[in-house]
């Protein structure tokens, strides 16, 4: 071989080695790191088992926020047919409104409440969170335009 | 009438963007026609200037008669946002895009080196971005369109972007996304003239400088405005679009060291044309993933599912086209010198690996729910924890390696003779160890210390029975599995105290490294491109304590609380004085006051925010942070609860400057580059020698 082959091998294999630890490291933490996102029906369907992280988007209810104890705050995410009630202990975001578009991150308690660790609302007025349209089509309370 | 100016002058820009990439590309035959090239560059700077100028004009007039400005801005606003709004929309931060790309290609025309070909040929490929883009811009996002009749008032501006970072971060950030068209178009023109001197390396560096500069700046401002803008205390959050600008910044890195092999020794010269290819790439792909609303950001924009066809379309073109070019014409370039396997190569060859193994990390992270999304139609998200899983041990790898980089000599050198310099860095990693033992877990001071002592005696033995028999490298494997296994075991443990020591222990390690590599240098050779390395490497260390600092020992309080009462937190008190309305220009404001107390002493009076915008009918808060430099209180004010009570959140983020100061110091490392290199070209004979 000559040097210049010689360089081409020593490259060519240390981007195949390295690759092929960073394909399995990344497939390995794809494995347990992955958020699935339902909408209320999905829960309400799935029975997806308490103490299981996920995110559940859709509208927050008319008139469902309620301050609980604490710096604690319930409200319902709803896409239109199916509601899942929510309980959330934290600062919202600032464009957190009822009628509103929003995602939130937690899992199940058994009592079939969402205790959420982290609320994203959308962020500006013209901006829906893509998953939360999915869910809303898929429930028919999305129009067009909207 | 400005609208229409603005209009036609961008048209113009157009015919002119074709006018360059035609004249540059025939250039490469001729003469006449390169000078065209450089004429028509000029000409479309020109242009495109103007229909910015004629945009800002309508912005700061409030001519709502153009539907751009009727809806993002708002007669209130103050002059500096009507100013920075321009480019706080859609329509205008695409031709603030254009005027970057503009302003690069007349930089190419009139300070470009390489000759006269490459140079032409540069400004060909340049010619067809920017004409790609204008053509986008008329046809997608127009910002010149009228309306009418005019409405009385604008809808005003998203109120997150009324704030003095919205003026600073995008135009830096696309300084940076825009600066790698530049290296994509010397790399294009190097495959295209064939140039196999790798001189369209040198001419390009001075751009690849100014993008590694613009966007480490952009990405360190765009976190510390998340940082006090959004009140969840956190600085990176692997958001999409974060990671989109993250993403050609580690190719970008690599570029840089790989670039430098290929001019001082020609190694690596494909490889070199192929980063210069992913880094513009990469950027192409952000501005994919912000304008079309794919994914689910915090920066996402009203999306329009025509804009991303057609970006896509134009990736596609400009990624497909460059890769062909390259598959064409790369395997005719010649080979550059052999080098040994140890060697400042080998080690620029490691630091390319590893940033392509991290920022693939990061691109699968980023679009996986999007292919999954397509394959499935369902939705998912990949969070922080994937992130801590592949992108920190790899970095963390990286930042291992970095330090024997700059002591190794080019095509041969000498590991010995670096570890033996590196001795005092090693030294203070294990100090590092020890100090942050010392702070956190003081109890396992003792145990930790016996086993480091009897470790290092161990190891030395073993090193010096390995060199004389079979055996003695056998109790040395022994001992180094059994070593490793008592590690993971008090990592399993204790991962938390673990983690701390180990990212202190790197971090101590490549700044200490820095400083040996500084003090090792006489003057005569004290180059500004050493200068450049000494400082960014230095940065990133600085960078990852303020990251493990925050990351490990935050501390956070919730608490609701009336006029008068008090929460404490991490040694603090904060008492509420009261919540006052303040009225703004255009907003008005629920503003907290309170005391901070440590030991009894009123030590500060913070005051944090919650802003109502009513012309957009939104709410901001603005948070309240008291830095000592070392450590961070961080304050913001949550919503109103019965009885005058009010929501308040503190944390206090341990180390947090650190990662702003260490940008800051990586960002004066490339200038001192900068610099250096502007000083080889615009006075080569005061440099005899171009000195790396």
């Amino acid at each position: 071989m000559t040097p210049k082959q010689r360089r081409r091998l020593a490259f060519a294999s240390a981007l195949v080695v390295a690759g092929a630890g960073a394909a399995a490291l990344i497939i390995y933490a794809l494995q347990d790191n992955v958020l699935y996102f339902y909408s209320p029906s999905d829960v309400s369907e799935k029975h997806i088992a308490s103490g299981i992280a996920f995110r559940v988007g859709g509208l927050v209810e008319k008139n469902s926020v309620k301050h609980g104890a604490g710096a604690t705050i319930h409200f319902v995410i709803t896409d239109g047919r199916t509601q899942v009630p929510v309980d959330f202990t934290g600062v919202l975001p600032a464009l957190f409104r009822e009628g509103q578009g929003v995602v939130a991150m937690g899992a199940l308690e058994p009592t079939g409440t969402f205790a959420a660790s982290e609320i994203l609302a959308k962020h500006d007025e013209r901006y829906m969170p893509p998953e939360v349209v999915s869910a809303l089509k898929r429930s028919g309370r999305w129009k067009e335009g909207q | 009438m400005t609208a229409e100016i603005g209009q036609l002058a961008l048209c113009l820009a157009l015919a002119l963007a074709l006018v360059q990439s035609a004249s540059g590309l025939i250039g490469v035959r001729s003469p006449g026609a390169a000078s065209v090239a450089s004429g028509a560059a000029t000409g479309l700077f020109v242009f495109v200037a103007l229909a910015f100028g004629a945009l800002t004009y309508a912005f700061v007039t409030s001519d709502f008669s153009v539907l751009d400005v009727a809806n993002n801005s708002h007669t209130l606003k103050p002059l500096i946002y009507k100013i920075t709004g321009v480019w706080g929309n859609h329509e205008g931060s695409m031709l603030l895009w254009v005027l970057v790309l503009a302003v690069y290609s007349a930089a190419i025309a009139f300070l470009g080196r390489g000759g006269v070909k490459l140079t032409a040929a540069a400004l060909g490929v340049q010619g067809l971005l920017a004409f790609a883009f204008i053509l986008f811009i008329l046809f997608t996002s127009n910002p010149f369109l009228r309306l009418d009749p005019p409405p009385f008032e604008g809808a005003g501006l998203n109120p997150l972007l009324q704030d003095p970072g919205l003026a600073f971060h995008p135009p830096t950030l696309y300084i940076g996304y825009v600066g790698f068209s530049a290296t994509f178009s010397y790399a294009a023109a190097a495959l295209i003239t064939g140039d196999s001197d790798a001189g369209w390396a040198r001419a390009a560096r001075p751009f690849m400088l100014i993008a590694w500069i613009a966007l480490t700046l952009g990405i360190a401002g765009g976190s510390w405005w998340a940082y006090y803008t959004l009140g969840w205390g956190g600085f990176w959050f692997w958001d999409p679009v974060e990671n989109a600008s993250l993403m050609p910044w580690l190719i970008g890195t690599a570029l840089l060291h790989s670039a430098l092999a290929t001019e001082r020794t020609g190694a690596f010269r494909s490889w070199t044309l192929l980063l210069a290819i992913a880094a513009f790439s990469l950027s192409l792909i952000g501005t994919f993933l912000v304008r079309s609303g794919v994914l689910s950001s915090v920066h996402a924009f009203a999306n329009d599912p025509a804009r991303g066809v057609f970006i896509l379309g134009m990736i596609g073109a400009a990624v497909l086209g460059a890769l062909g070019l390259f598959a064409w014409r790369a395997p005719k370039l010649e080979g550059g010198t052999s080098f040994e396997p140890v060697s400042r190569e080998t080690a620029l060859l490691l630091n390319n690996v590893f940033l392509a193994a991290v920022t693939t990390a990061v691109f699968v992270g980023t679009l996986f729910p999007l292919f999954y999304r397509a394959l499935t139609g369902r939705d998912l998200s990949v969070g922080p924890p994937y992130y801590a899983l592949t992108f920190a041990p790899i970095f963390l790898g990286l930042l291992v390696l970095v330090p024997f980089g700059p002591r190794l000599a080019w095509r041969r050198g000498d590991l010995k003779e670096a570890a033996r310099t590196l001795m005092p860095a090693m030294l203070a990693a294990i100090a590092a160890v020890f100090i942050v033992l010392s702070i956190v877990a003081p109890r396992m001071l003792l145990g930790v210390g016996a086993f480091v002592a009897v470790a290092w005696l161990v190891g030395m033995g073993c090193v010096r029975m390995a060199r004389r028999s079979l055996w003695g490298i056998v109790v040395a494997a022994f001992f180094v599995v059994t070593s490793i296994a008592a590690i993971a075991m008090f990592a399993r443990s204790t991962p938390h105290t673990f983690f701390a020591m180990g990212a202190f222990a790197i971090a101590a390690w490549v700044i200490a490294a820095s400083v040996v590599d500084a003090r090792s240098r006489r003057r005569s050779v004290f180059a500004p491109a050493a200068i450049a390395a000494i400082l960014a490497h230095a940065g990133l260390g600085i960078t990852l304590m303020g990251i493990a600092g925050t990351t490990l020992w935050r501390s956070e309080a919730l608490q609701v609380l009336g006029p008068n009462e008090s929460m404490t937190i991490d040694g603090y008190t904060l008492r509420l004085h009261g919540v006052y309305r303040v009225d703004g220009p255009n907003y008005q404001a629920a503003r907290a006051l309170i005391e901070v107390r440590e030991n009894d002493r009123v030590i500060a009076a913070m005051a944090p925010e919650k802003r109502l915008y009513p012309a957009e009918q939104q709410d901001t808060t603005d948070t309240a942070i008291r830095s000592t430099g070392f450590s961070d209180l961080y304050v913001a004010l949550g919503d109103e609860r019965d009885g005058g009570k009010w929501v308040i959140r503190a944390y206090v983020n341990p180390l947090a400057p650190f990662i702003w100061a260490g940008a800051g110091v990586m960002a004066l490392g490339g200038l001192a580059g900068l610099w250096g290199r502007l000083r080889i070209m615009f006075a080569p004979r005061l440099v005899p020698q171009a000195a790396e």
